[in-house]
């Protein structure tokens, strides 16, 4: 778990938006995932998957945006799952059988809690959607982090496509930083829309011109609710995070 | 003139649908999960469809501004397949879900015995998971079918009041309304109920705990009934306020027994107007 410091700014925040009954359901909630054994501690299960009741805390997991409301279950459900130490087999299983809010958080969750690669099967299932909170979150820090060079590229286009903000895509000053072959599928994009009479998404021009930036100090903006409000984080400075997802970027990159 | 539609099987229906729904005045609907004319062979098929109903169709209906809920349940008509009804067992995780605002479509088809134990499973399901339930009543015997029904609710752990009945007609509603449930009329073009007949039974039995779809769904069907309902009951002399009460407030007040429902749309800024379902590239 590397961002934890960032889970609980985002706690301290969540619970100064919630009503009095939601922040102690939230608490409750989280008592009870943080009780959890984690997953590797835990014993191995005696009935499959299917049989065993879910436990208290995947209820929680469920019923969050009816506690907490839809505007802040995102957020509470990302904290539950970092309550619980979700291990990558949890996280997939609650990805599929999902809503797509929890699947939304889910993707949320993978930063904070996969250290590696193996979740990216689900990152890269979010990408297949057309569902534009699941592109948004496929393109958040994780993925930022472990898509190899073609995907990413295609998850950019897929932004440009379905009308996703490219504010959603992380790191992406730092990955498209002298990207030819981003330049070249942008370039012949433009070229499509423009021969049909139809107006370039102006995300496009701004990520051509990411492509040829070469001053290493420029970074973009992100927008994920773990950076967004750098007061609540002092310890953390938002604008190292890109920097620090580009350095375990994948090999293909560099 | 705001429209609640509290059975609507959108996933059959096309990106127009909405746009013309939304400009009829329908802000809300609900998808009971139900059958899909071709008969599903695995519970696979199921829990795919149910995971569309919880994901993509929530997310289609809020490009136009249409908050969308579902109700879950193995329908009655494919709870005859062996091959089908292990999906029973998966049902309690689908009825804990955010979106999940009753059991349904659950009831009699051709009242069999396997029909006999999906109905009574699926009952005590919904007083477990706290949610209403949405029963449909037969097509063929309708007025059997509606007796058996009710005794069927009666032994069950769900009280009466927490059961909608659909698909009610002129033989039907009496029964229906003695025994304390809600009362659904589906409008159709041809079969089920028409505008007129439904002012009629408005008249006769009231506006109380009486709800109105469309029930469209992939066969000849309209997703805009629940409008033409209102402009009959209007033509009619019925008031505004009644309208209100029969299009939008009746069916609020019976699927908030589940607690459930979230009737803001979210999400909508940046894919309005309809030109958002878009192919992603493919």
């Amino acid at each position: 778990m590397t961002r934890t410091p960032a889970l609980g700014a985002l706690r301290a925040r969540l619970e100064s938006a919630l009503d009095d009954d939601a922040r102690a359901w939230l608490a409750q909630a989280l008592a009870t995932a943080a009780a959890q054994p984690a997953p590797s501690e835990a014993p191995a299960p005696q009935v499959t998957a299917s049989q065993a009741p879910a436990p208290t805390w995947e209820l929680r997991f469920a019923q969050a945006g009816r506690r907490c409301g839809p505007e802040h279950a995102d957020d509470a459900r990302l904290l539950l799952l970092g309550a619980a130490r979700a291990d990558t087999a949890t996280l997939t299983r609650l990805y599929e059988q999902g809503t797509a809010a929890e699947r939304r958080a889910v993707l949320h969750a993978l930063t904070h809690l996969v250290p590696g690669p193996e979740a990216l099967g689900l990152t890269e299932d979010a990408l297949r959607t057309n569902d534009t909170s699941l592109v948004a979150a496929a393109v958040g820090p994780y993925g930022a982090e472990h898509l190899d060079a073609h995907a990413w590229r295609h998850a950019v286009l897929k932004c440009l496509f379905t009308g996703v903000s490219v504010d959603a895509v992380a790191a992406l000053a730092d990955r498209a930083r002298g990207d030819g072959e981003l330049a070249r599928m942008l370039g012949d994009y433009a070229r499509e829309r423009t021969a049909a009479g139809r107006p370039v998404p102006g995300d496009l021009q701004r990520v051509l011109a990411l492509t040829e930036a070469r001053t290493e100090a420029r970074t973009e903006a992100r927008t994920d609710a773990l950076t967004e409000s750098p007061t609540e984080q002092p310890a953390e400075d938002p604008t190292e995070q890109p920097a620090e997802a580009a350095s375990a970027a994948s090999p293909q990159e560099s | 003139m705001r429209l609640f539609d509290p059975h609507i099987h959108m996933t059959s229906r096309t990106t127009d649908d909405y746009e013309a729904m939304y400009a009829a005045g329908v802000r809300a609907v609900v998808e009971p999960a139900f059958w899909l004319g071709q008969p599903r062979t695995s519970p696979s098929s199921f829990y795919d469809y149910f995971d569309s109903l919880l994901g993509w169709e929530p997310f289609r209906a809020a490009q136009y501004g249409i908050a969308h809920h579902c109700t879950i349940a193995l329908n009655p008509k494919e709870a005859n397949d062996p091959r089908c009804t292990p999906v029973l067992d998966q049902l309690p995780r689908y009825l804990v879900k955010d979106n999940v605002v009753a059991v349904g479509e659950i009831g009699y088809d051709s009242m069999t015995p396997a029909e006999d134990t999906a109905l009574s499973a699926q009952l005590q399901m919904a007083a477990d998971a706290e949610l209403p339930a949405l029963v449909h009543t037969p097509h063929r015997d309708k007025l059997a079918g509606l007796h058996r029904t009710i005794d069927v609710v009666r032994e069950s752990a769900l009280p009466l009041d927490r059961v909608l009945l659909d698909h009610l007609n002129e033989t039907t509603v009496k029964d229906a309304k003695d025994a304390g449930c809600w009362l659904g009329f589906s409008v159709y073009p041809d079969t089920k109920m028409d505008e007129d007949r439904m002012v009629a039974i408005l008249r006769s039995y009231g506006p109380e705990k009486v709800l109105v779809n469309s029930a469209a769904d992939w066969g000849r069907s309209d997703p805009l009934k629940t409008r033409k309902v209102a402009d009959a009951m209007l033509k009619a002399g019925f008031d505004d306020d009644m309208v209100d009460l029969v299009m939008w407030r009746n069916p609020v007040a019976f699927y908030e027994l589940s607690g459930r429902l979230h009737l803001e749309v979210e999400g909508t800024d940046a894919t309005h107007e309809g030109n958002s379902i878009l192919r992603g590239g493919e």
